[in-house]
């Protein structure tokens, strides 16, 4: 493993920002850590640099405990969430400042920065001031500083937080396209679901300093490890039932689940294309009032309210069939869009 | 807590104290322990024994009274008379626009950095025997308290005109407009909605110039006279003429304690003004000047500047070249009696001297304000800032009557040494080193350095590569005003300079009070050296510091 976290723990105060995590990245591997604010992402981005010393556990490269490896000396780079580019450099400074740092000849330089320059696509940037660039090329600039002392691990925090959304998703895949071309190992922070998941190999999903859940993309959207993270993904169908069999008994009445699932009382989660709407009022099923409707661009979003005590449930339609507020429609479930949580 | 952090904590505090070991250390030999000394002479007698009665004797003899009472009236009379001239001038400077403005605002800023005792031969050209008003008509005011009055408000004019007139300018006129429009007269508005905003910064301004009046020494050394002494040249007096150092201790605790309370009101004052104004940008709030009343106002305080602040200097060097070149040239030429050496030697040990200065309190005052500010900077090391701040507020003449005290014994005996007069200047430059560095480094963004380390820079290199690219103005700056204060620097280095070995300022006021014309012709000449020099050292200061565009 190029690196791995075994029981690293910080406190602030008496609060632990990480609370003994382990966590490990393999060479070639983008894994990205997922988190509300607060969740300690940043904290192991610090502790990972060397930034923020662990109080208990340990890192590791490349299998070395780097306890008492100052952050200058780990070898790893690390882009700032604000980019934190040198005011007093020009580009082709900001650039090259990590390899006059490693020694590197004068002709050396020029020639990294020259073909980073080119493939963050800013190849005339050198002589501009840092103050001159937008958002968008502060972010390409700071990737490229990051990138040119080819750090055997680089770190992202929040990588494209900044930059609007219609940027900020062209930059996603180009970022994945660029990193998968370098064969560049990756662990970057976010709170965006969209960005971690366009991005990464492996999903780490983290809650109050601890790993929540970790795997690949699909896992974790496929099955959410438990309620938090499958709220945190933005699901909102997610209720306690009691399974047995292929039948949940949930506050929306018989559910059917997939076989396989863990028996018992169990949290619940219906995803939205699980919630079918059974054509007219008389086809049957969980009568709901539709309570509102969001338009997604092909398809409509319903808020559902059922007869009863009921919570709402969120619901996914076509274009063409949406109902309009006030309607009142029959559910019906789809065992293959419904998952029991552990 | 585990070992890990216990670790880093450790390792904090070292940095730290590696840092502030030197500062630390300088302040205890040069600062503290010339101040024990004094307390010790003062209050205790030959035997050991305490003597607390006898002190208090002390300041009950008529003669030391007289001596306080003054010190006292004159600094409340100068503060007065400063803020009545002063304040309409702030109010002219500030918010009408007239040619000339400009150039006129840097002028009247000149006598605030001039050195004192040029200032007060400057008056004494004017005023003085044989000055101008005594040719045209008769009058003079040296040995008066009037010629110090006037220079007080020369020397302190500035302090009104920035402080108050620059937040004078940055009050938004639309208050005193709304003001207006709910009915309030044009006087009415000012005083019910512009007076109470700039009432701080008066207040302010005002405590200041009581300070720098109270601790006058140069001043009045040089325009005072039998019944004109402040504490600063009665404490000068007692040691150097009389040598009565016991007195003199004596007299220093009281300044001591008199400028303690000063600074306490000072602090108290600077946090209860932090209530929140409107600011705007000065530009807008200028006017041409209209009506009769403002025109009258301008045309008033244009005379006031011209007389007081411009023809003082303008008449000194005048008198400097009465002689054609003779007072120049006599500068060159040793006579034995005033100095061992001509008094031209003065510009170069002056020169000398400022140079070493500077370069220590650039040493102390630097690791000083990066070790306060480091973002782990504990309340002990906050302290030690407002310990780095007292020697501004104890006056020169303390500081360099303790030096003469305290340093001539073994282990440290340094007065036969040159690095004395350096010492005692660097300890009164320290302050505007910190006060000018601080801010940027601690402007300096955290995570810059972090970006740096991360990119593989050592601590060192950390701090070479981003904070010392972006203090290196505020460097340059902290090094002209150290330079500046010890070319300038009187009260103190007139204690410790030798003979031999002179000041500019001390050969002046040595000159000045020495009878004859030659001596009187080449004071002036040596005032105008000084002022030139002073003026070239901070002409390259404003330009450093106006010229903010393409940072390196």
């Amino acid at each position: 493993m190029l690196l791995s976290l075994e029981g690293a723990t910080v406190r602030f105060g008496g609060r632990a920002a990480l609370d003994a995590v382990d966590l490990a990245v393999a060479e070639h591997e983008i894994v990205c850590v997922l988190g509300p604010s607060g969740s300690g992402k940043s904290t192991l981005l610090r502790a990972v640099a060397g930034l923020q010393a662990v109080d208990a556990g340990q890192v590791l490269l490349d299998g070395r405990d780097q306890a008492r490896v100052p952050a200058h000396r780990r070898g790893v780079g690390l882009m700032f969430q604000d980019h934190q580019l040198f005011p007093q450099r020009d580009v082709a400074g900001n650039v090259a400042f990590g390899l006059r740092m490693r020694g590197a000849g004068r002709e050396e330089q020029a020639e990294r920065v020259r073909e980073l320059l080119e493939l963050v696509g800013l190849p005339d940037a050198g002589r501009r001031g840092v103050g001159t660039l937008s958002g968008g090329e502060q972010q390409r600039v700071a990737l490229a500083r990051a990138l040119a002392p080819r750090p055997r691990l680089l770190m992202l925090d929040e990588p494209l937080g900044q930059l609007d959304r219609t940027l900020r998703e062209r930059l996603v895949v180009e970022l994945r396209d660029l990193f998968g071309r370098l064969g560049t190992t990756v662990l970057a922070v976010t709170h965006d679901q969209g960005e971690a998941f366009a991005l990464a190999d492996r999903v780490v999903v983290m809650r109050d300093g601890r790993v929540a859940q970790s795997g690949s993309p699909l896992e974790v959207w496929q099955r959410p490890a438990d309620a938090f993270v499958a709220r945190f993904l933005g699901f909102e169908n997610v209720v306690r039932a009691t399974v047995a069999g292929t039948v949940a008994d949930t506050p929306w009445g018989k559910v059917p689940v997939p076989g396989g699932s863990a028996q018992g009382e169990r949290n619940l989660l219906v995803r939205p294309s699980g919630v079918r709407l059974a054509a007219g009022s008389g086809g049957g099923g969980l009568r709901c009032v539709v309570a509102a409707r969001t338009f997604q661009g092909a398809q409509v979003s319903l808020r559902l309210r059922p007869e009863g005590e009921a919570p709402e449930l969120e619901a996914v339609c076509p274009l063409r069939d949406a109902p309009a507020p006030g309607e009142t429609v029959g559910v019906l479930f789809d065992a293959g869009e419904i998952a029991v949580l552990g | 807590m585990t070992a890990t952090s216990t670790r880093s904590g450790l390792r904090g505090d070292a940095a730290r104290l590696g840092l502030m070991a030197v500062p630390v250390a300088f302040f205890a030999v040069f600062f503290a322990h010339p101040v024990v000394a004094i307390v010790l002479r003062g209050l205790r007698g030959e035997d050991g024994a305490w003597r607390l009665a006898e002190a208090a004797r002390t300041l009950g003899r008529p003669e030391v009274r007289e001596v306080l009472w003054f010190t006292l009236w004159q600094a409340l009379a100068s503060t007065a008379l400063t803020l009545v001239v002063a304040l309409p001038a702030a109010y002219v400077f500030a918010r009408l626009r007239f040619p000339g403005r400009e150039l006129l605002r840097a002028v009247v800023t000149v006598p605030f950095v001039l050195p004192t005792v040029v200032a007060g031969a400057a008056f004494l050209a004017v005023v003085g025997r044989s000055g101008l008003f005594d040719e045209l008509w008769g009058v003079r005011l040296d040995g008066t308290v009037g010629a110090v009055l006037l220079a007080h408000v020369f020397v302190n004019f500035a302090v009104v005109v920035r402080t108050v007139g620059g937040l004078w300018a940055q009050l938004d006129p639309g208050q005193e407009e709304a003001a207006r429009m709910l009915g309030a007269s044009r006087f009415t508005a000012w005083r019910t909605v512009t007076l109470p905003a700039l009432g701080p910064a008066v207040a302010a301004a005002a405590l200041m110039i009581f300070l720098f009046t109270f601790t006058s020494f140069g001043i009045v050394q040089v325009l005072g006279g039998p019944g004109v002494s402040t504490l600063e040249t009665e404490i000068y007096r007692r040691t150097a003429d009389l040598l009565d150092l016991t007195t003199a201790a004596v007299l220093s605790l009281v300044q001591f304690a008199a400028v303690g309370g000063v600074l306490a009101v000072h602090a108290w004052t600077v946090r209860r003004r932090e209530a929140t104004l409107r600011l705007v940008d000065p530009a807008t709030t200028a006017r041409p000047p209209r009506g009769a009343g403002q025109r009258l106002l301008l045309g008033g305080v244009l005379l006031v500047t011209a007389v007081l602040i411009v023809l003082p200097p303008a008449v000194l060097v005048q008198r400097s070249f009465s002689a054609g070149l003779g007072y120049y040239r006599a500068l060159a030429e040793e006579d034995g009696a005033a100095f061992l050496v001509a008094p031209v030697e003065a510009v170069w040990n002056s020169l000398e001297y400022a140079v070493a200065a500077t370069a220590i309190a650039l040493v102390i005052g630097g690791l000083a304000a990066a070790a306060l500010a480091r973002r782990d900077a504990g309340r002990w090391v906050r302290g030690f800032d407002a310990l780095l701040m007292l020697p501004l507020g104890v006056s020169a003449v303390t500081v360099g009557f303790g030096f003469l005290i305290a340093l001539d014994e073994p282990p440290l005996d340094l007065r036969s040494t040159w690095i004395l007069v350096p010492l005692a200047q660097a300890l009164v430059g320290v302050p505007f080193v910190v006060r000018t560095m601080l801010p940027v480094l601690r402007a300096v963004d955290h995570r810059l350095r972090e970006a740096a380390a991360v990119l593989g820079a050592s601590p060192w290199r950390v701090w070479r590569e981003v904070d010392l690219p972006m203090v290196r103005r505020a460097l340059l700056i902290a090094a002209g005003f150290a330079f500046a204060v010890s070319l300038g620097e009187f009260g103190a280095t007139v204690f410790i300079a030798r003979p031999d070995n002179p000041t500019l300022p001390v050969a002046v006021a040595k000159l000045i009070g020495r009878p004859g014309d030659l001596n009187y012709g080449q004071a002036m000449a040596l005032s105008v050296i000084l002022m030139v020099v002073c003026a070239a050292a901070l002409l390259v200061l404003e330009r450093l510091r106006g010229d903010r565009t393409g940072e390196f």
